[in-house]
């Protein structure tokens, strides 16, 4: 099987919708088929990945943690746009520390997330094969 | 509905709140697969948990095959191992043991 490039846009924050948890649940199934998966993190999209999400008050499943499995799924390309970053005040520090092991580098651990300017991302957008939004 | 010691099942035999799990239940549910789980399955099926536990979901079979090869030895992080143990799939019948629910992107 030919190996395409898949980028999957988040868009929408983590909760109040269904897009951001069926985003990650898509990206997940896809990753069994090992093709070259990359997510880019947009507008509201950037606060999925944001650290210390606690949804106590609103009875739905904290699925952050889910982010830290990725690595273990060979998704180790997450684009962050700086400037949806930088409109909510926000900055790569408020971001989960996410890792992939780097197997052609005995197996040390790399940070998964990239912060990018939009120019950059639709650099990168326009590279691929096929983008799916969310 | 059917039920397993008293724990509420779906129509595949996992169970539907997974806070009902025991280690009771899973012996029964293997009793029902005509398995008798030794300490290799035991292995296996508190690393799911704890897979689960930290991530919030099953793993698929290609990444649990990596896991267990790293925590439990080479020799044990292959498919033919796991299913040696699981011959329903590790993922499906092991998830099941465990409590819980069906792995993402199972096929």
């Amino acid at each position: 099987m030919a190996t395409k490039k898949f980028m999957y846009l988040n868009r929408k924050a983590s909760y109040g919708t269904v897009y951001a948890i069926e985003s990650l649940e898509v990206v997940l199934i896809a990753a069994a088929f090992e093709q070259d998966v990359s997510l880019a993190f947009i507008d509201d999209g950037v606060y999925q990945i944001v650290e210390g999400q606690n949804t106590d008050g609103i009875g739905m499943k904290n699925f952050s943690k889910t982010f830290h499995a990725l690595g273990d799924y060979d998704i180790n390309k997450l684009y962050v746009s700086a400037e949806s970053l930088e409109e909510r005040g926000l900055t790569a520090d408020d971001l989960m520390p996410l890792v992939y092991e780097d197997e052609d580098d005995d197996w040390e651990e790399k940070p998964s997330v990239k912060v990018v300017s939009n120019a950059e991302l639709s650099k990168i957008m326009s590279d691929q094969d096929v983008c799916l939004s969310f | 509905m059917a039920d397993i010691l008293g724990a509420e099942v779906d129509e595949e035999g996992f169970l539907v709140n997974l806070g009902d799990w025991t280690e009771e239940i899973a012996v029964e549910m293997a009793k029902g697969d005509e398995i008798e789980l030794s300490e290799e399955h035991w292995d296996v099926i508190n690393f799911l948990r704890g897979y689960f536990e930290e991530y919030q979901i099953a793993p698929a079979v290609r990444v649990l095959t990596k896991a267990i090869g790293k925590q439990f030895g080479k020799e044990k992080g292959n498919s033919k191992y796991l299913y040696s143990l699981f011959p329903y799939g590790p993922g499906k019948q092991g998830c099941r043991f465990a409590g819980l629910p069906k792995p993402t992107g199972c096929i």
